[in-house]
């Protein structure tokens, strides 16, 4: 098992690494057009071809992949802050605020995040540049996609209130900021840090799927998203297998998390 | 205690819903984009016609005042009016409803049928090659968005409801071997089968009853996440649904068609949750 979770953590570091020097690894910018090479097949010189618009496939996967690799954790870092903010409080107040905060909660999971993210998205101006679509998508997932985490994390510091450990220190006159800052929030982190994890593949499948409706990461940018938009043409992607490859990129990361998920589940 | 009990999650589903219009209405409203209205674009439109077309959101500027009439006129049955596809929101919700529900029905269907039939065998027969199959299978649908099965699906003529039980089944799949792999070490259970009972009376008289509560919460949970999947698949396979509605609502900043669309999936999910939670209760109680 420590075999497949090295070589799960190394094909991980691998992508990482190559998206990462996408600037040295690929042959061209991923904005940049060939006239004369538009739907080109796969060659010595543009090694996935080229998509309509004559841009090198290659080149748009290395980009898009460290676009979606770099901004998926980060929107993953800002649920889990989110909601180690919200739902450690709530749990460590208890109360009313605890009740407030659980009724919030539920109003965020009784919406699909996705049709929440549809709307907020669709919402922009219609010139928000590419750039700052980039930067609004993983934000709103990240602002939008705290709910489930914070209710664990609630739960978590809701039971860290009534242990020992807490009793002791509050015997000792520890009370407000400093119990829940040092006392609580610190013995939450294999909570938070699950959480963390479970939410980094959420959010690659959520923008995914947000690429594929057209309301994810804006053109000329590329991601995994609107990479995949060309699958929505089946029988090219059947006679271009090389238009696969951001798919078959996705699934191998996907998986690799997903075994390091499972992996730390059953460690748990 | 019931009464008390039904009329606490009434008051909850009623409260919840109404705030989760609100959130959508506000989201709209104060989107950057609100204002902007792709028909303003249109070249062959005239100064007064564009003034036209940016007074007709006048009425939707006062968030509060909206939604008040909006929800007055709800009481009444009127759930406004689409801009975008100049019919009564009603008259859209009832069309497509019934194709999200067909959607939504076939997926939930399929993905738990498929999820509990593999957990049990994963469980019952404990093989190393059945649990490495049945996890493989089930990591592997968790891996590709729904929408890349639902286009594929659609290609091929196949049944493009299923892809939304090739989302459900994993997750159900990974809930109920864990919990079934639980049940079986129970004393109850395990007394059960010293006393020589057939391992089809232990799983459906002593391992399904202690493990219906969990699964029964999860099924309120799925509703959501089905939903969720809907969206893409009605937008990509052309399936004249909510999910596909909503997409056009967004796209055309329909305020009215967005804030019903909003309290129909909040109160859909906020229903199926209480079911849930009802029926997690009565199966407690029988448990005791």
């Amino acid at each position: 098992m420590n075999r497949a979770r090295n070589i799960a953590i190394g094909i991980l570091a691998a992508v990482f690494g190559l998206s990462l020097l996408a600037n040295l690894f690929a042959p061209a910018p991923y904005a940049m057009q060939f006239r004369d090479f538009v739907n080109a097949p796969a060659s010595h010189q543009f090694w996935l071809g080229t998509d309509e618009l004559g841009r090198d496939r290659w080149s748009r996967l290395l980009y898009g992949t460290r676009i979606s690799l770099l901004l998926a954790p980060a929107a993953a870092l800002l649920s889990t802050l989110t909601a180690v903010l919200i739902g450690g409080v709530a749990g460590y107040l208890g109360g009313w605020w605890d009740r407030i905060v659980l009724r919030v909660i539920d109003i965020f999971l009784s919406i699909p995040w996705i049709f929440l993210f549809l709307i907020v998205r669709a919402l922009l101006p219609l010139n928000t540049s590419p750039l700052a679509s980039v930067i609004l998508t993983f934000l709103m997932m990240g602002l939008l996609g705290w709910a489930s985490s914070a209710r664990i994390i609630r739960a978590g510091a809701q039971s860290l209130r009534q242990s020992d450990l807490v009793l002791h220190a509050r015997a000792c006159g520890v009370r407000g900021g400093r119990l829940l800052f040092v006392h609580i929030v610190p013995n939450l982190k294999p909570v938070v840090l699950a959480q963390f994890w479970i939410s980094i593949p959420t959010f690659i499948l959520g923008e995914a799927s947000l690429g594929l409706i057209g309301l994810g990461v804006g053109e000329p940018l590329p991601s995994w998203g609107n990479l995949l938009r060309e699958l929505a043409n089946p029988q090219a992607a059947w006679s271009h297998p090389w238009m696969l490859a951001p798919l078959i990129v996705l699934v191998i990361v996907m998986s690799c998390f997903q075994f390091l998920l499972s992996q730390r589940e059953f460690a748990a | 205690m019931w009464i008390g009990r039904i009329a606490r999650h009434l008051a909850a589903f009623v409260l919840t819903t109404l705030i989760a219009g609100l959130i959508g209405a506000t989201l709209v409203r104060f989107g950057p984009g609100f204002e902007a209205d792709e028909q303003q674009l249109d070249p062959r439109l005239d100064a007064q016609s564009i003034q036209a077309l940016h007074d007709s959101h006048s009425q939707e500027r006062n968030l509060l005042s909206f939604y008040a009439h909006f929800l007055g006129r709800m009481a009444s049955g009127d759930l406004g009016f689409s801009r975008s596809l100049a019919r009564p929101v009603r008259e859209l919700l009832a069309e497509r409803a019934k194709v999200t529900l067909r959607l939504l029905a076939t997926g939930l269907a399929g993905g738990w049928m498929l999820g509990l039939a593999l957990a049990a065998i994963a469980v019952i027969f404990r093989t190393p090659l059945v649990e490495m199959t049945t996890a493989a299978a089930s990591s592997f649908f968790l891996c590709v968005p729904t929408a890349v099965f639902a286009l594929l699906l659609f290609f091929t003529n196949g049944p493009v409801r299923f892809a939304i039980a090739l989302l459900i089944f994993p997750k159900v799949f990974r809930y109920a071997r864990n919990l079934l792999a639980d049940a079986y070490t129970q004393p109850h259970v395990l007394t059960a089968r010293a006393r020589g009972l057939s391992e089809a009376r232990v799983f459906f008289w002593h391992v399904v009853p202690w493990t219906a509560p969990q699964l029964l919460a999860l099924a309120g949970v799925s509703l959501g996440v089905a939903f969720g999947a809907a969206i893409p698949i009605e937008v990509l396979c052309d399936f004249p649904g909510i999910g596909q509605l909503a997409w056009k609502a967004a796209l055309a900043r329909d305020l009215p068609l967005l804030v019903s669309l909003t309290i129909v999936v909040a109160a859909a999910t906020q229903l199926t949750n209480s079911a849930s939670d009802m029926a997690i209760a009565v199966c407690r109680r029988e448990r005791r």
